[in-house]
């Protein structure tokens, strides 16, 4: 199809799908309202099971099996990229070489490492409470690592992020999930059910399996993320085709 | 107005298809889908929201205290956790593409190849 009778084809659709959107938009209860059936149970369903963030009550206790789903596609999606980002036949791996980083850089990325580091362990920790969680600050403490290549290199990086141990993490990680779902069930309860001792409200040790679910999330997002990075940066740095020459696999950075 | 948020989302929506449709480059086009894909985002905290309601976290709140829906926020977060490894999963894709055909433009990778 021409790229004017696609653009046709968009308009038109565009069209009714923005009649019928609209007219679904004034059906709806007016933006703001009160009502909120579903919200109301959830906080009434969290506060009786004494996690203060509702938001990890609804995604590791009443909806425990839609983030089974929802990490599984995170497992899936990192195990595509894994298949799709391998080294080929006709490829080769070039030993990256030492950049040249300003010291400024160099001494702030320093410097952030380990406060990067320390908010999103605490953002996972924390899960229960406060907002954040195992996703969040699962993608907070993989990118921290991350600042050691704005600091010194990919060699650097390479030495203190052993991609196998992360891939062993991120599965590790569903595994925990599903065993925690597991244990419940011999506990005598139902799969995901939260059955563990429920503690003080809005103390560290509140909410029951939220907190093993939430670190089982942490452990598989942060795993998950190094890998995914490491593979498309192993492409843009190490990984070249055998007859490309030198072109290829420029890390953006100055040469000693 | 009290539907501006709902119809904000259909139109980042339309924005987002409308960048998929006319893309000559599929990063870009892997970008429109994050675009169009971020309309729900809008549209699900737009329906949760509540007026004079605060974050759903009673760690320091009075647990009587007016939130939002939690419920779409929970949603929320996972549609942007799903969002983000589809994208990673299709920019591998992307790269292996530029390897194999050398071109990232969707209208020139029409011939099949054994």
């Amino acid at each position: 199809m021409s790229a004017r009778g696609r653009l046709w084809l968009f308009l038109v659709a565009a069209a009714a799908f923005a009649m019928v959107f609209v007219t679904a938009c004034f059906s709806l209860p007016p933006f703001g309202s009160g009502h909120h059936p579903y919200g109301e149970r959830a906080v009434r369903a969290a506060l009786s099971h004494h996690t203060a963030n509702v938001i990890a009550s609804v995604n590791f206790d009443l909806r425990a099996l839609d983030t089974l789903g929802e990490e599984t596609i995170l497992f899936a999606a990192v195990l595509g990229t894994v298949v799709l980002l391998r080294q080929t036949a006709d490829e080769q791996r070039r030993r990256p070489a030492p950049a040249v980083v300003r010291p400024r850089v160099r001494w702030f990325a320093l410097a952030m490492l380990p406060l990067a580091m320390l908010v999103g362990l605490y953002v996972i920790a924390h899960g229960q409470i406060s907002p954040g969680g195992g996703f969040q600050g699962g993608v907070v403490t993989a990118t921290a690592l991350h600042l050691l290549y704005l600091a010194a290199d990919y060699r650097a990086l390479e030495r203190v992020r052993p991609v196998p141990l992360y891939e062993i993490g991120d599965a590790a990680g569903e595994a925990a999930y599903v065993v925690t779902g597991l244990g419940a069930l011999l506990a005598g309860s139902a799969f995901l059910a939260n059955v563990l001792p429920l503690g003080t409200f809005a103390t560290l040790s509140s909410g029951g399996t939220v907190i093993l679910l939430n670190a089982a999330v942490g452990i598989e997002v942060t795993s998950g993320i190094v890998v995914l990075l490491a593979r498309f940066l192993d492409q843009a740095v190490e990984i070249e085709n055998a007859d490309d020459g030198n072109d290829h696999g420029n890390d953006g950075k100055e040469r000693v | 107005m009290t539907v501006l948020p709902y119809l904000i989302a259909g139109w980042i929506f339309l924005i987002g298809v409308y960048g998929l449709v006319t893309s000559r480059n599929l990063i870009h086009a892997v970008g429109c889908l994050a675009v169009a894909q971020s309309s729900t985002y809008v549209l699900l905290l737009g329906v949760g929201y509540r007026r004079g309601g605060t974050a759903p976290v009673f760690s320091d709140a009075p647990t009587d205290s007016r939130v939002v829906d939690p419920v779409v926020q929970a949603l929320a977060l996972t549609d942007i956790v799903v969002g983000a490894t589809v994208t990673a999963l299709l920019l591998a894709l992307v790269v292996q593409l530029r390897k194999r055909h050398g071109t990232v433009d969707p209208d020139a990778l029409s011939e099949l190849k054994g």
